[in-house]
């Protein structure tokens, strides 16, 4: 354990100075733009995971808090002068504080139903801000270039820009790392596997839940804000948008659900098809892009529910004998009664 | 507010919502049997329009002579996509069965994006084309038609299930899968048939709307919100339950658009989604 | 001195009366059985003093706190550990892991969870198994976990559940060796049980249930020869 974990450490030490040190080495503004949109899935996939992996809560409307943090920090900015830096901690406040609200009323729901709230409810924020006169309505918000530099989160170069990402992602995933190690991790995967026990051993499940919420509310809302102050422009189908949300999910999943890099995998992989694609077929409208995607998220989905992180595990425990534990067992979250049913049967 | 206006906008809404149940019909005949929600049933019915539409637009014939083919089309389509995809995932982790329809969604659009391209097709001159006048009213003519010929195949499903022996083998693996099981009734059949006529009942839907609904790749998107919206509030599994909650929502959405502005009108109904989600999850006609 | 009451305890659901008037005590190291033909609305008795159902008649205390009504978690806080049926583990973790999770309701410090963990796990002779994954743990032994796992939250009653239900002889003796270490740490045991050669001889109390009332208390030795108990009985076995 203690050896895996100190590699793991210097690993990801390592792999952090080299991800310091690429913006001195590329000089192509796409291909770090491009560098910049993984980490930017990354740090949404991450932020997602919290209450879609490790809490068990499949959320498909987080592009919810993700147009608030974003509407927050630039409305902050453009009607009150705000320096971003505040208005995106603000963001992040807000959009916590309505996912407290939301738990509390949707989290006795359960899975299926949980989902279909989610999706209800950043519909209807979809809808407000897409008739919200003060918020630019349709047509959105822009963010003049007036002042520039760190102190105002404007730059003219996408170097800066490299930085803040990474910086937000590696925040991010230290707030899970930390989340993980703690006993919240553990009360998380013990709601996770069995609700029912976990409240017999004094978890309160409401709450652990409303945590993993709020703590994904409020790094997605920053991932919301950053957005705004590189594109330097927002609107209700930018920021608040189904496809969003399904791709913020779609990272996780793709990459691990519940495992602390699983969404960063995701995050390459995802960017990196979407690139292909584009490049190999999309511009010309026909949607191929989106159809290889769709295959893609229905073969993870059937074939390898734990994802590229989770099909490497059971491959590499079936080389050695030694037993993976940590992370989404695809075979532990069966149905209840089937779960039952093994038990019986055992 | 006229009351002629008032009364006018109640009938197109109860028109709308008969089609809006028919949708519904077949997605909760889905997760009533078999406990999954699917989230493509909206491109069942999108898959019904464009059926209907080719038929029309290549052999000239109209959508009223060939819905019964785009129903059988579609069941066949339902039945196929069952066994090769979702039965592979019928005791999977939720978030693997969310997953899967919901990639089946965004496939379906993309295939029919990538096969049609994304522009707005109509069918112009069939033969319910045109008005119909009743009294101070007018209405027109192809969503009158819609609207019985929803009620007439919400007769049919309604009629299968209840008198019917195959449909009694339904209704029972939707009851209690293993008790069914050990009646003799082999449940992947059962859930087979289940997806076959959840979509037909969305593909017949799809062919009623085409004589007047404007048709695209994403046109199943509003419909499977609407679907989920009049799904809870008839109750989960309840067929009786999502043609009356149907109705319902067909009303409250025309009537919010009335109040409220057409932008608004989706707002209206998804705050009543919620408002019964916390408040009464097992819909307002189904049982605790 | 009296630990867990139940006074008048009754649940009903809908028409179907679970529980009736049924009131009993378990004092402190003390280990009562909790016994009756099926469906006599001893899991539902179970499942009311663990905060599963509110009581619809009668008060549950536990040290003279009212805990009838409480949910589960806060019954798990007041000091009532349970085990349930079907054994629950939660297989994305180890052994280790599970009672590590329970431990955190009074050590929140994962290293100090971890160190009691391990002392539980010993004290069900689990030790060996602790870091594999918990669903691959045998039933026996899954059951013996989740013993270990009720202790971590230091009870001051441990509600049992059919731990011996589908054992052979040797791990249903493996089982009451484990409640008879219970009972000396001072733990009062509040068992259900089918398994008669299993409880009949540890327990000090037997209470008696039928069809939703409690129709004998008494000793063992006074319930294996009660007419009343024996004809409930007779019916079923």
């Amino acid at each position: 354990m203690n050896g895996k974990s100190s590699t793991l450490a210097l690993g990801s030490a390592a792999a952090l100075l080299v991800a310091i040190a690429l913006p001195f080495v590329i000089g192509d503004a796409s291909r770090l733009n491009l560098l910049i949109l993984v980490l930017m899935a990354a740090q949404l996939g991450v932020a997602w995971n919290l209450i879609g992996g490790y809490a068990g809560q499949v959320s498909l409307g987080h592009a919810a808090f993700y147009g608030i943090g974003a509407y927050t920090s630039t409305l902050l900015l453009l009607k009150f002068g705000i320096n971003p830096w505040l208005g995106m901690f603000a963001g992040g406040v807000i959009a916590a504080l309505l996912s407290l609200a939301f738990g509390w009323s949707c989290f006795r729901l359960k899975g299926h139903y949980f989902a279909m709230a989610t999706i209800a409810v950043a519909e209807i924020v979809q809808i407000v801000f897409t008739n919200w006169d003060y918020g630019g309505a349709a047509v959105g918000l822009t963010i003049p270039m007036t002042h520039d530099g760190w102190a105002w989160m404007v730059f003219p170069d996408k170097r800066p820009y490299y930085w803040i990402a990474l910086g937000l992602l590696v925040l991010t995933l230290a707030a899970t790392a930390i989340v993980e190690r703690c006993h919240v991790g553990y009360y998380l995967r013990a709601l996770k596997d069995e609700p029912d026990a976990a409240r017999s051993i004094g978890i309160d499940i409401t709450r652990y839940k409303q945590i993993a919420l709020s703590l994904s509310a409020f790094f997605t809302a920053l991932g919301g804000s950053f957005y705004a102050q590189k594109e330097l422009y927002i609107d209700p189908g930018s920021v608040l948008s189904t496809a969003l949300s399904i791709k913020m999910a779609l990272v996780s999943i793709l990459g691990g659900i519940g495992t602390l890099f699983g969404p960063v995998v995701g995050a390459v992989v995802l960017t990196t098809i979407e690139e292909l694609t584009r490049a190999g077929f999309g511009g010309s409208g026909r949607g191929t892009d989106t159809i290889i995607y769709a295959a893609l998220i229905i073969a993870i989905a059937v074939f390898y529910p734990g994802g590229l992180i989770g099909g490497y595990r059971a491959w590499a425990g079936r080389r050695s004998s030694r037993r993976t534990a940590r992370g989404y067992e695809p075979q532990a979250a069966v149905h209840g009664e089937a779960h039952a049913r093994d038990e019986a049967l055992r | 507010m006229t009351a002629e206006i008032l009364l006018q906008t109640l009938a197109s809404g109860v028109l709308i919502g008969l089609i809006y149940a028919l949708v519904a019909i077949g997605l909760t005949m889905i997760f009533g049997v078999m406990d999954i929600v699917n989230f493509a049933h909206g491109e069942f019915m999108m898959l019904g329009m464009y059926a209907s539409f080719w038929m029309f637009a290549l052999f000239a014939l109209d959508p009223m002579l060939t819905l019964p083919l785009t129903v059988l089309m579609l069941f066949a389509f339902g039945v196929v996509l069952y066994k090769l995809v979702i039965r592979r995932i019928t005791n999977a982790p939720m978030v693997s069965q969310i997953f899967t329809t919901f990639g089946l969604m965004i496939l379906l659009r993309g295939v029919a994006q990538f096969f049609w391209r994304p522009d707005f097709r109509s069918i112009e001159n069939s033969w319910v084309s045109g008005t119909v006048k009743l009294g101070a009213f007018q209405l027109g003519r192809p969503q009158l038609v819609a609207g019985a010929g929803a009620i007439v195949v919400t007769l049919a499903v309604y009629f299968f299930l209840h008198r019917t022996k195959w449909g009694a083998a339904l209704e029972a693996t939707a009851a209690d899968k293993e008790a069914a099981q050990l009646m003799g009734i082999d449940s992947h059949k059962m859930f087979a048939l289940a997806w076959g006529i959840g979509a037909a009942c969305a593909g017949a839907a799809g062919g009623l709307l085409s004589t007047f609904f404007p048709i695209f790749p994403e046109v199943g998107a509003n419909f499977i919100l609407i679907a989920f919206v009049v799904v809870n509030l008839g109750g989960f599994g309840s067929v009786a339950g999502a043609f009356w909650a149907g109705i319902l929502v067909g009303v409250i959405e025309v009537m919010g658009g009335l109040l409220l502005g057409p932008e608004y009108k989706m707002a209206v109904v998804l705050v009543v989604f919620l408002a019964v989600l916390m408040f009464r999850p097992q819909g307002l006609l189904g049982k605790s | 001195m009296s630990l867990l009451e139940l006074h008048a305890v009754g649940k009903r659901f809908g028409g179907i009366v679970a529980n009736q008037e049924v009131s009993f005590q378990v004092d402190t190291g003390q280990i009562v059985g909790l016994i009756g033909p099926n469906g006599a609305g001893k899991t539902t008795a179970f499942n009311c003093v663990a905060g599963y159902y509110a009581p619809s008649a009668g008060v549950i205390t536990l040290a003279g706190k009212t805990i009838s009504g409480l949910p589960p978690e806060a019954c798990a806080r007041a000091g009532v550990g349970r085990t349930f049926q079907v054994a629950r583990t939660f297989t994305s973790m180890t052994a280790a892991e599970n009672v590590l999770a329970a431990a955190l309701l009074h050590h929140k410090r994962v290293a100090t969870a971890r160190e009691q963990a391990a002392r539980w796990l010993a004290f069900v002779g689990l030790e060996r198994l602790a870091e594999r994954p918990a669903g691959s743990l045998t039933i026996s032994e899954q059951r013996r976990m989740a013993v270990a796992r009720a202790l971590a939250t230091q009870p001051k009653v441990l509600l049992m559940d059919e731990v011996m239900a589908g054992l052979n002889p040797t791990e249903v003796r493996e089982m009451v060796a484990v409640v008879l270490r219970i009972r000396q740490l001072g733990i009062a045991c509040l068992i259900v049980e089918h398994v008669l050669e299993g409880i009949m001889p540890i327990a000090d109390r037997i209470v008696v249930l039928d069809r939703g009332i409690k129709i004998a208390e008494g000793t063992p030795a006074e319930i294996s020869s009660d007419a009343a108990v024996i004809s409930a009985y007779l019916g079923d076995e």
